[in-house]
């Protein structure tokens, strides 16, 4: 019998009247910053972990703790079918078609790097164009950059317009074409809260013979994210951005096309025969886990996953909107303040300025109030840059966050602005 | 809410980050040196004049927190007509002064307002980076420095 199953001492949904009360299951939100109530604002960097993932932990190492995939003692048993069931799992967590379409990393960025290095190292010739939009992630940039350096490829970036911070899409036909062999968009900015209409994209370039990757970083946890409907080849995510432990990721990748993808590293667990100078692969997806993987934090990712569907992701999706909206009407009321990414529609993070307060000043000040903010480019430097600015402040929510939070958000940025004597 | 903060952002540091001096290309220069710490994205570029191992004139350009900007101003007012030894020295006692909260020099002077920072050991890096910028120049090291 697998451990996870019988330690979800989870209260019954019931006793949750709205998707705040939920906070007192996340232990590390009940606590004082300097001296002040702890207002977590920096869920897109990473989410909180509610009881029953760390209880998981726990007691996977407790109970159950054994290398997987090679004893066939108990132990093993155990945890060879806790981390295949979390696996099964996701597979329906994304609806994807199989489990053998689902590849546990360690996160979203090495999910794009064995993408680029394997597929990208069969697939990708000199001359080939890689399209990526000016919204995405560092990592969703670099490991394209050493793919273009080592074959001669180029990249194309699918241009943002202004401080609204859309993609150009009426210009898509211009930069979504035939030449194109790869085509890389994130579905949710982590600087401008934009959502990208990645099921449009996707069929578009689907209908081009165009392989796509989305990056669900920002989304898999805060809505419902279904790779059929998207019609992507491929899929990336990160456990911690949503509930669950850090070190694990999943890339999903289409079944045809994996099949078709060269292994990434090379090692245990990924060979089916071994012999002095020649190999055979295992088959997909044990083909892409070379080595002992990290069961424990992937079995606990399970629970994460199990856990947010009993939230309810579409529940997820409308507090993010609702509250972000409000947030960014709040913010709207500070003088001289300067807001990025869209007025509408915007997933649940909200990107901003103080005129004369650089983001630094801000986040540290408001952390001495005891609200946790990021500052800085995000890992997005060229989109900055298109901007216009070094770096910005900005407040990502989850469900457990409150419009009371916001309010307290406003009223230390209001003090700021005085100690400042800007306004 | 934020009277723990007058240590770090005195008076002297507001002051400067708002209208910070020296704040321009200087076009004499013989000697350019830029910093930048890649973690806040904050940007400073040094110029100075330097002749017979002697700071002549120097000024500086860039963008960051209310400590890198007040840095930048106050350090450039002190470097003006220093030796490269002097200013060694003066950016050791200020080291000291922000990694320990204490110096025995007596000739900090106006940096001398930067004795809160050592407290907020994320902001040392802000208060540094203009220094890396200038000494590179006195090195006649004219490269990008960094913090990181
Ligand atoms: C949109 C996006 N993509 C990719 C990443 C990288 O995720 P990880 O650091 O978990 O690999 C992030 C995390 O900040 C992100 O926000």
């Amino acid at each position: 019998m697998s451990g996870t199953e019988t330690i979800s001492q989870a209260r019954p949904v019931e006793s949750f009247q709205s998707l705040e009360d939920r906070r007192v299951e996340f232990p590390v939100l009940n606590q004082k910053v300097h001296g002040c109530d702890l207002v977590y604002f920096d869920n897109a960097a990473t989410t909180q972990k509610p009881r029953r993932v760390i209880d998981a932990l726990t007691y996977y190492y407790e109970h159950d703790n054994a290398n997987v995939h090679r004893g066939i003692h108990e132990l093993s048993n155990r945890a060879s079918s806790a981390y295949e069931n979390t696996r099964v799992r996701a597979a329906k967590f994304l609806n994807a078609r199989s489990a053998d379409e689902i590849i546990f990393t360690r996160g979203t960025t090495e999910g794009i790097n064995l993408v680029a290095q394997s597929w990208g190292g069969k697939f990708i010739k000199a001359g080939d164009k890689i399209l990526l939009t000016e919204m995405e992630h560092h990592s969703n940039i670099v490991p394209w950059q050493l793919l273009a350096a080592r074959t001669g490829a180029q990249l194309v970036y699918l241009p943002v317009t202004g401080d609204r911070g859309l993609l150009d899409l009426s210009r898509i036909d211009e930069w979504l074409t035939r030449d194109i062999k790869l085509f890389a968009m994130t579905h949710i900015s982590n600087t401008l809260g934009t959502v990208n209409p990645v099921t449009e994209l996707c069929a578009k370039a689907r209908k081009l013979g165009v392989t796509t990757l989305v990056d669900a970083a920002q989304s898999a946890g805060h809505r419902k994210v279904d790779v059929q409907e998207i019609g992507c080849d491929f899929l990336v995510l990160s456990s911690h951005k949503m509930c669950g432990p850090t070190g694990v990721g999943i890339l999903y990748g289409r079944l045809d096309v994996l099949e078709q993808t060269p292994p990434y590293q090379g090692g245990g667990d990924m060979i089916s025969s071994v012999d002095f100078f020649n190999s055979t692969w295992n088959k997909v997806p044990h083909k892409f886990e070379a080595g002992t993987p990290n069961i424990a934090d992937v079995i606990a990712f399970g629970t994460a996953l199990d856990y947010l569907d009993e939230v309810g992701r579409e529940k997820i999706a409308e507090h993010d909107i609702e509250l972000s909206a409000y947030c960014y009407a709040q913010l709207a009321k500070l003088p001289g303040v300067r807001l990025f990414g869209p007025e509408t529609g915007r997933a649940g993070l909200v990107s901003f300025l103080l005129k004369d307060v650089h983001a630094h000043d801000v986040v540290m000040m408001a952390d001495q109030a005891g609200v946790a903010l990021r500052g800085g480019h995000h890992c997005n430097q060229p989109l900055m840059r298109k901007l216009g600015v070094e770096s910005t402040a900005r407040a990502s929510f989850y469900f457990y966050n409150t419009t009371a939070e916001v309010d307290r958000l406003i009223e230390v940025l209001r003090e700021i602005q005085r100690f400042f004597g800007t306004v | 809410m934020f009277d723990d903060l007058n240590d770090l952002y005195q008076q002297v540091i507001l002051d400067h980050s708002k209208s910070p001096r020296n704040f321009f290309k200087l076009e004499v220069a013989n000697r350019v040196a830029e910093g930048r710490n890649p973690l806040c994205g904050d940007q400073v570029t040094v110029y100075s004049l330097v002749e017979n191992e002697v700071v002549r004139e120097i000024s500086w350009q860039g963008s960051g927190c209310a400590i890198s900007k007040a840095s930048a101003s106050i350090m450039t007012d002190a470097l003006k007509g220093k030796t490269a030894e002097q200013a060694k020295e003066l950016f050791r006692n200020f080291h000291d002064l922000i990694t320990t909260g204490s110096s025995d020099s007596k000739d900090l002077n106006k940096l001398a307002a930067f004795g809160g920072v050592n407290k907020y050991p994320a902001r040392v890096k802000c208060a540094i980076l203009p220094w890396h910028a200038a000494l590179a120049t006195l090195d006649g090291k004219a490269n990008i420095v960094s913090t990181e």
